[in-house]
């Protein structure tokens, strides 16, 4: 996990640098008689994150941090598997929810987590992935008046007959 | 004195009136699930209830909101503790003890030590507010921006001077997070900041539960079904009257320190214009680890990590009611949304409440203390719910927590920019973790960084940029030092450490 940390601590120095750069395009210095500039709190925090990420460096590899000094890799087979299913289907959900809205996404997510990850039964699947979107609906738009993404107008039949339902 | 508590023993009779009685029990029960929805706090629940309010007199109707914000303070835990997702800004810090106690298979320890803490920092507060309203309120306004920053620091300090964690990681993890706070617009200019090509979703600054759901339901979660190779066992614990007395006894045993941190500070905290639960819960948090004999047993499962940030959000919430109701400055959100109902409902709020209103006035805060008698009853009488929901296979459980993510990420801004950005946090988070990074500064940061960095920028503003104005005011000169000496803490501790090992 050495290189891993390394890399990281790496990355998060370039991620510093560019935040200071950002943080620059506002003044970052003392302007008389308006106290700090309106970059200066970020360009200094990331300053320190910058010297931060130097100090993280450099125990990473004297190998005095715990990660350096592990052998196992950051990820092996079944955490790059778990990651692609699981990391994957909740990307998969929130790239779906502009097309088949948030219900509709729930529904497909469910399906997938439950059904193929999860191994469950079909009763138990079908019935989870259909009663959650209805239940988040009617708490989210009837009860908290809170608008979800609706997605493509060809649900659009399909949500009015839930909203005659509300009002 | 006496003739505050008869006007106090009026107060409660007028609440135990069966109409406000029946109000405090609907109010409390759907703050409690209100507060348990991530994305959702008291401050939906009581905006969305205030017309509601109009159908009945004031005295019933504010009763009905605070305890519909009572309900909420206790309902946070719940969510933070079975699905390790904060159900509300308030419990982000029960998240950090609470959830590793529920994979601990100790859900029930900390739900009964949540609800205790509640229930105990409700009802210092409640005497806090009782006794001495009107002197507190004038020693909060006596709090400027350079001691409101002092105390900002000290929380911060607290996380660097106290943790376990690797130093360099944990302030690396604090600046993320002020950085990530000032993401928006800058507050005294107005001009855009750090908006990264003009993204428009950047304009609006990233909202801190955003970045607390990616880390905890997203994550966390994965990093949990990484660590355990999928095979989960989030709780064991059975549901009997004896084990729940035994976990009562304990939660008190290793947290009443925690509980009386919270209580107080909270409270105080509370008061203070612009501060409020959120940041009161997350510094009784710090302060808690700071005295503990055990700090580094602090985020993975201590009750006092539990009931610290659940005193102190139940303290702040009737906190902020006083600056409110004495001086008619809001100190949270929720009661400035109060605020605006009582102005609606024909009252003004200032000095002259107490004398022109006296029956409201004390009819409320009896109401504090009814209310926080039913939030405990019907929180512990559901206790077994919540336990139930764990039992369930944890793909089942898994799913709803992410779903609940998502959601509760687009309930926050109602923008899906910030769904993505919560699923960035949430891969970013996976692998700093993985890499020992701590992240409970992180949120920490982004949660005080709104108020750290405007006090800071007035503070030497009011200086002509002078820091010594941090040390020569005789409030915060003693917290900034007390902040300073545990930022060096470690240091002294390295030097301390070398020493021994040479000779």
């Amino acid at each position: 996990m050495k290189r891993a940390e390394l890399v990281m601590a790496g990355v998060l120095a370039l991620l510093s640098i560019y935040l200071m750069w950002k943080s620059t395009e506002l003044n970052v210095g003392y302007i008389e008689g308006e106290g700090p500039g309106g970059g200066a709190w970020p360009f200094w925090l990331a300053g320190i994150m910058l010297i931060c990420t130097i100090v993280i460096f450099v125990n990473a590899l004297k190998g005095k941090t715990v990660p350096s000094r592990s052998e196992e890799p950051m990820l092996d087979g079944y955490g790059k598997k778990m990651l692609l299913q699981v990391g994957g289907g909740i990307l998969g959900f929130i790239a779906l929810i502009d097309i088949v809205s948030m219900y509709g996404a729930m529904f497909f997510f469910l399906l997938y987590y439950l059904g193929f990850l999860g191994r469950h039964t079909k009763l138990l699947t079908i019935t989870t992935a259909v009663i959650t979107p209805i239940v988040f609906f009617f708490f989210f738009e009837g009860l908290m008046r809170i608008t979800m993404p609706k997605g493509l107008p060809f649900l659009e039949p399909l949500f009015n007959v839930l909203f005659d339902i509300i009002y | 004195m006496i003739e505050i508590l008869g006007q106090l023993g009026d107060g409660i009779l007028m609440s135990l009136q069966p109409v406000n009685l029946m109000l405090i029990v609907i109010g409390v029960s759907l703050g409690l699930f209100i507060g348990a929805m991530p994305g959702l706090g008291s401050v939906n629940g009581v905006a969305i209830l205030l017309p509601v309010t109009f159908l009945v007199p004031p005295a019933s109707a504010i009763i009905f909101l605070a305890a519909i914000y009572y309900g909420a303070m206790y309902g946070g835990a719940i969510s933070s503790i079975t699905l390790g997702i904060p159900g509300a800004s308030t419990a982000v810090a029960t998240t950090f003890d609470g959830r590793p106690l529920a994979l601990k298979g100790r859900a029930r320890l900390a739900l009964v030590t949540a609800a205790i803490a509640s229930f105990i920092g409700g009802t210092v507060a409640n005497v806090l507010f009782t006794g001495f309203a009107p002197l507190l309120a004038s020693v909060a306004l006596s709090f400027g921006p350079p001691e409101i920053f002092a105390l900002m620091l000290l929380a911060f300090a607290t996380f660097v001077g106290l943790g376990g964690d690797d130093i360099a990681k944990t302030i690396f993890s604090i600046c993320v997070g002020l950085v990530l706070a000032s993401v928006g617009f800058d507050q005294i200019s107005g001009e855009p900041r750090l908006i990264f090509g003009g993204i428009s979703g950047f304009l609006h600054g990233i909202n801190f539960l955003v970045l607390a759901i990616g880390v905890y339901g997203i994550g966390e979660m994965l990093w949990t079904i990484d660590s355990t190779r999928g095979k989960i066992t989030t709780t064991e614990t059975e549901m009997t009257v004896k084990g729940t007395v035994d976990d009562a006894k304990e939660g008190v045993r290793r947290g009443w320190k925690g509980t009386a941190i919270g209580s107080f500070l909270g409270f105080f905290v509370g008061i203070l214009p612009a501060a409020g639960a959120t940041p009161g819960s997350l510094m009784a948090y710090g302060v808690a680890k700071m005295v503990s004999k055990t700090p580094e047993e602090f985020g993975k499962g201590h009750p006092g990590g539990v009931a610290a940030p659940e005193a102190a959000n139940n303290s702040a919430s009737t906190g902020s009611m006083l600056p409110m109701l004495t001086l008619g400055i809001p100190g949270s959100p929720t009661t400035a949304i109060l605020l605006g109902g009582m102005v609606i409902w024909g009252l003004t709020p200032g000095p002259r409440l107490f004398v022109e209103q006296p029956e409201f006035v004390w009819g409320l805060i009896g109401s504090f203390y009814i209310s926080n008698v039913f939030a405990l009853i019907v929180n512990l009488a559901a206790i077994p719910i919540f336990i139930w929901m764990l039992r369930m296979p944890f793909t089942l459980l898994a799913s709803m927590i992410f779903v609940l993510s998502v959601v509760g990420g687009y309930a926050a801004t109602r923008d899906m920019h910030d769904v993505w950005l919560m699923l960035g946090f949430g891969f970013a988070a996976f692998a700093l973790r993985k890499l020992d990074y701590p992240l409970a500064p992180a949120v920490l940061a982004i949660v005080l960084g709104p108020i750290a960095e405007p006090t800071l920028r007035q503070s030497l503003l009011l200086s002509s940029g002078d820091p010594m104005i941090f040390f020569n005011r005789p409030i915060a000169g003693p917290i900034t030092v007390v902040a300073l000496v545990l930022i060096l803490l470690p240091l002294f501790k390295m030097i301390s450490q070398r020493r021994k090992a040479s000779t």
